[in-house]
């Protein structure tokens, strides 16, 4: 195994963000760390922010664990970060409103058009049509990992819905509760702004038509999806309705929902349903998820779907390894964050290559998410691969494959005390009239011992992550 | 707000104030279950599932009532719809669909309640006494009606909520007295005697109303001041009359809110103005069963328009 970068000691000295955690911890015994993850855990179960994990069965409201043990950016660190997300999510934008019109980027041979116009998650229905303030992706989530001191690669972009912002916040509320003191002796930026700045991206999107105070509901697939606690939580915050298909209709050339008082015209649907689902009539006709005639109205210009159907394809794994391209195209800059180097499966050296090297390298699938259908090589045994390299070379477009990467780990709470465990980062960029980034994200943590997997969905947990003040 | 939403939090009411009224018959089950039997007591089980209108698939699971088996089905059972459990699970799952509606205090109650209830389920069964069960129900109804009071913004909700409340509180009353309507009929030559004595004590046990039946009207026990305190007098939480006043004041408090009457304050207001101009004599008149019938009728159809008007989500 590679060595990795250990977030708070380093060549044998506690690195600077992390210089007061080191007594916290020291000053907490046994006893009294139980106590407060028992609190913790109370605190989680009484809000009821729990996870279901699909295809698992057993408890529908399984706590997802959380770790005490923050994980701590410097404000120089994070202005870096916070430049580089920012510059990766309107390049990203700018990519859709491009591929959904003229496909400059195409016509410039910097992205082969089989990649954009043959992707399944590129959406025929909205080509030629430019939504507000020219957005498609108004939450992107970007997906970072750590190797080094400086060296930060983004693993996935996540353009449609992505879910943990509730954590995010959440594990900030309950270590503000629980560890006020360290709060007093660091310098911690809060991320408590997030959902007014949601709110303020949701209606600064709203449809030309749209006179006055925007109209915003969040549409959720209902109760029984895994991720409703925070579409509820988001609800609450931002003081908007929380809706069902089935609670909005439309009714010419506007979407209206179900109240007490009759209709009510709906400005901005900020969707947490999959495109597939949004329309019968345009999309999936099983849907029950969705709302008839709900395409027809946003092409129209009666409502704004937040993100807009076809955003999709721009988070592919496929498309991924271009993004840095984009950046160069659109913006006229260098990328400032790298991406990992990705072999592409369609191509035949990269396929050749890929077959040759299973052993060490995680290959995922294109359009997989959950960390599920993936392989991580180096952590698998040599029956895992075989039947892995079948399923590769039976359909190798559906797979990519990257290094396996040294992720660098945090020091985490287990059993035995605190042991380091390996973290990603998934901030939540906003992007409407502006582009914001509140200072912070939701860290990911393996909670096994040598684990490179941190999805919630396969044991991973959550930890809440400060960025200091300067 | 959202019909949806108006019509989950009408049904947590409707489904906490089941769950009571299934502690409450328990209770007094279990209670007549001590009294000596050889007085050829018709089964009081039987009768208290004919008031929750479950005796048939209670008989279809289980057969004969044996008292655990009761207490399985009122208390426990998952497929009977209107079992403590079941009702306090549907609540919460109303609760939790519409967490947005609710204060942290709601919720936090509805959610213990429901925890409480999983960690009951999985104890063994002898070392559960029925009236712990019972004690424990009443406390978790307590605390999410006293949540609601204290915490809920009085907004369109809060009067959703208890239109659930009082409309499923007249329903019960009403149908447990019919199921025992004929231990009312005034026959002078019982009057008085010891079996319909234990009736009706039974009775006002079942609506919690025994002690207060004393400080309201004193004296002997008769079938006519069971009546009137059960069906007409305001001061008894659960009379008819309080529920449907109850009704009415929330009906009000919507039409002025959303500026519009509709067809269920219409029907509110009729409902009352029946059970104002009525007495004890007038109702035996008519005969107990037959007016509780037509009661329990209107209220029914009461509901029914306020499903299609506020919370069905039909475009009018």
């Amino acid at each position: 195994m590679m060595s990795n970068f250990n977030e708070m000691y380093h060549n044998g000295e506690v690195r600077i963000p992390y210089a007061r955690l080191e007594e916290w911890t020291r000053s907490m015994g046994a006893a009294m760390r139980a106590q407060k993850q028992a609190e913790a855990e109370a605190l989680f179960r009484r809000i009821g922010i729990t996870f279901a994990v699909y295809g698992e069965g057993g408890d529908p409201d399984r706590l997802i664990p959380f770790d005490m043990f923050p994980r701590v950016f410097t404000a120089l660190e994070w202005s870096r970060l916070e430049r580089g997300i920012k510059q990766r999510a309107r390049a990203l934008n700018a990519f859709l409103v491009d591929v959904y019109g003229r496909g400059e980027i195409v016509r410039a041979g910097r992205i082969p058009a089989g990649l954009v116009y043959q992707n399944e998650a590129y959406e025929k229905a909205v080509v030629g049509f430019e939504p507000p303030q020219g957005v498609y992706s108004h939450i992107v989530g970007i997906d970072i990992v750590r190797t080094g001191a400086n060296d930060f690669f983004v693993l996935e972009d996540n353009c449609r819905t992505p879910s943990g912002v509730s954590y995010m916040l959440e594990s900030r509320e309950m270590m503000m509760r629980m560890f006020p003191n360290l709060f007093r002796e660091n310098r911690i930026l809060p991320v408590d702004r997030y959902h007014s700045l949601l709110r303020r991206t949701l209606n600064s999107v709203a449809p030309a038509k749209c006179d006055g105070e925007p109209v915003v509901v969040i549409l959720t697939p209902g109760h029984f999806n895994s991720a409703y606690y925070e579409h509820s939580f988001l609800a609450d915050l931002m003081g908007v309705e929380l809706v069902e298909g089935a609670d909005l209709f439309v009714d010419g050339a506007f979407v209206y929902m179900r109240t007490t008082q009759g209709p009510r015209k709906v400005d901005v649907i900020y969707r947490r349903i999959d495109d597939a689902y949004l329309d019968p009539l345009c999309f999936r006709p099983d849907s029950m998820l969705g709302v008839p005639g709900l395409m027809d109205v946003y092409r129209s210009g009666g409502v704004t779907i937040c993100s807009a159907p076809g955003a999709g394809v721009a988070d592919d794994k496929a498309v991924y390894t271009f993004v840095p391209e984009m950046i160069r195209f659109y913006l006229g800059e260098e990328p400032i964050l790298s991406n990992v180097p990705t072999w592409q499966c369609s191509k035949a050296d990269d396929l050749k290559y890929v077959l040759e090297h299973l052993g060490e390298l995680v290959v995922k699938e294109v359009h997989g998410s959950g960390g599920y259908g993936m392989l991580v090589g180096p952590k698998s045994t040599r029956d895992e691969i075989e039947i892995f390299r079948h399923k590769i070379v039976a359909d190798p477009g559906n797979y990519i494959a990257q290094p396996t990467l040294a992720l660098s780990s945090t020091p985490t709470f287990v059993d035995e005390g605190v042991a380091p465990r390996h973290v990603d980062l998934r901030p939540y960029c906003l992007v409407g009239e502006s582009i914001e980034l509140v200072p912070g994200g939701l860290t990911r943590v393996a909670l096994r011992e040598g684990s490179l997997v941190v999805n919630s969905s396969q044991g991973g947990g959550v930890k809440d992550t400060w960025v200091l003040a300067e | 707000m959202l019909s949806r939403t108006a019509d989950n939090l009408y049904w947590i009411a409707r489904y906490m104030e089941r769950a009571e009224t299934a502690a409450r018959l328990l209770e007094v089950g279990a209670r007549i279950s001590l009294l000596p039997t050889e007085q050829g007591y018709r089964n009081e089980w039987d009768s208290l599932l004919q008031s929750t209108g479950t005796a048939r698939a209670f008989g279809a699971k289980y057969g004969q009532p044996a008292q655990r088996n009761i207490e399985s089905f009122l208390f426990f059972d998952r497929d009977n719809p209107s079992s403590v459990i079941s009702c306090l699970t549907s609540a919460r799952e109303n609760g939790r669909i519409v967490r947005t509606a609710l204060t942290t205090q709601v919720w936090d109650a509805l959610n213990t309640a429901f925890s409480e209830a999983r960690q009951i389920e999985q104890t063994p069964r002898n070392e559960l006494e029925l009236s712990r069960l019972t004690d424990w129900t009443m406390k978790h109804c307590a605390m999410v009606r006293g949540a609601i009071d204290a915490t809920l913004l009085r907004d369109d909700g809060y009067n959703f909520l208890n239109l659930g409340y009082y409309l499923e509180r007249g329903d019960a009353t009403a149908r447990l007295m019919d199921v025992k309507y004929y231990v009312l009929l005034p026959r002078a030559t019982y009057v008085g005697s010891g079996a319909d004595n234990d009736q009706w004590m039974m009775l006002l046990r079942a609506l919690s109303a025994n002690r207060a039946f004393y400080w309201a009207y004193g004296g002997e026990i008769t079938a006519a001041k069971i009546a009137d305190f059960l069906i007409l007098n305001p001061q008894c939480p659960r009379a008819l009359i309080t529920c449907v006043a109850g009704a009415n004041n929330h009906l009000a408090r919507l039409a002025k809110l959303y500026g519009a009457e509709t067809g269920a304050q219409s029907r509110a207001v009729e409902l009352l103005a029946m059970l104002e101009q009525a007495t004890p004599a007038k109702i035996f008149d008519e005969g107990l069963h037959e007016f509780l019938g037509r009661f329990i009728g209107l209220t029914a159809d009461l509901a029914m328009t306020i499903h299609d008007t506020y919370l069905s989500g039909d475009m009018r």
